[in-house]
């Protein structure tokens, strides 16, 4: 039963006939990861590294399917060259970060990374939609699908430390 | 400094096991490359592969994002169970990504084969060996990654069991061909990234 912003961001995916789910597990992606795994309709693909998330979505788009990359952002930092790919070739992407080492983030491990992302991101010609509530986050993710499937564009929607909470660790 | 002629050995200190010639070995392996869809890797086994297929649009072909070929392959074969994928790449562009095999022994698609062209050597950038020549062995990597049909090729002989595997095996197949460290076919690869994925598409999809 849907009943997360979590899930009705899962439910929209399928809609959106989205059924190569890539990730490394990630406390902000739980929900997503879990109902990937569950759901016999989709495959869920466990990575040893972001970047490989990159190139099977481009693999993906090859075979006329579609794909979503759920990463944190200090996972971001893994795809840089294999974001070359998408750019260059021109393929769609959609990648699902939640944030880390921004909004009250106690860890100052994260900053570097977390600081970083967006920069990085658009500097590989992904734009970056934020959102900062379960309403935004739902709408936004909608609004990225239409944006990366239908005009063929490279879109990460960030889900940041006012949506998910910030840790203390 | 690399030379165009068939047969010179252009890397230094090749071991015993790299002995075959890889524009006699990787044809014979593949047979009737029309009847894949493959994704090719950087460098020689990219030349190797759009020489092959006379750069057919059955073939995407890598010039750069290395370490990409593998889940390439991946999300292909998940994308299209129909159809069995193949992944051709060399040792140096392998060994950036080890960790898709890992991936890719967990998803473990029946329709979805890598075949490793190993000359021990990075040939592109001027032939300096790579790991396979110092002590690393790809297929026990695979093997160890969780593909469980793996076979190593250095002689003649050895090719038709590797044949059948990439093509009639019922869980993903790797294979590592071990081959001198010779010029790959002359350089006919489509080296626009757009034009390549339209392609592929276009034929695969009838978009």
């Amino acid at each position: 039963m849907a009943t997360t912003w979590q899930d009705q961001i899962f439910d929209l995916l399928l809609q959106h006939n989205v059924t190569q789910f890539a990730y490394v597990p990630d406390a902000g992606h739980k929900i997503l990861i879990d109902r990937s795994l569950a759901d016999p309709r989709v495959h869920s693909v466990a990575l040893t590294t972001e970047e490989e998330g990159v190139a099977l979505l481009a693999g993906a788009d090859l075979g006329g399917a579609r794909g979503v990359l759920l990463l944190q952002s200090s996972g971001v930092g893994n795809c840089i060259n294999m974001l070359s790919l998408i750019k260059g070739a021109g393929f769609p992407f959609l990648a699902l970060v939640s944030m880390r080492g921004n909004f009250g983030e106690a860890n100052a491990w994260q900053y570097p990374m977390g600081q970083a992302t967006v920069p990085v991101l658009e500097a590989m010609g992904v734009m970056c939609l934020a959102a900062d509530t379960p309403a935004e986050a739902l709408a936004t993710v909608g609004a990225a699908l239409t944006m990366v499937f239908r005009a063929g564009r490279a879109v990460a929607v960030l889900f940041t430390q006012k949506l998910l909470g910030a840790k203390l660790f | 400094m690399a030379t165009g002629s068939t047969g010179k050995e252009i890397g230094s200190a090749v071991a015993a096991q790299f002995l075959l010639d890889r524009r006699e070995a990787l044809p014979a392996l593949l047979g009737r490359h029309e009847d894949f869809l493959i994704v090719a890797g950087l460098s020689g086994s990219a030349r190797d592969v759009a020489a092959l297929t006379r750069n057919g649009p059955h073939a995407y072909i890598l010039v750069g994002a290395m370490g990409a070929a593998c889940m390439v392959g991946l999300g292909l074969a998940l994308a299209r169970p129909d159809r069995r994928v193949l992944v051709v790449t060399g040792d140096g562009e392998l060994l950036m990504n080890v960790g898709a095999l890992a991936t890719i022994a967990v998803m473990n698609p029946a329709n979805l084969a890598i075949v490793c062209v190993d000359n021990g050597h990075y040939g592109e950038t001027g032939y300096q060996k790579s790991h396979t020549s110092l002590g690393t062995d790809l297929a026990m990597i695979a093997s160890g990654s969780g593909i469980k049909l793996t076979q190593t090729i250095e002689q003649k002989a050895d090719i038709p069991a590797g044949a059948r595997l990439i093509r009639e095996a019922n869980a993903t197949a790797f294979v590592l061909l071990r081959v001198k460290p010779t010029e790959p076919p002359p350089d006919q690869r489509i080296l626009d990234p757009v034009l390549g994925r339209h392609r592929f598409r276009a034929t695969l999809l009838g978009e």
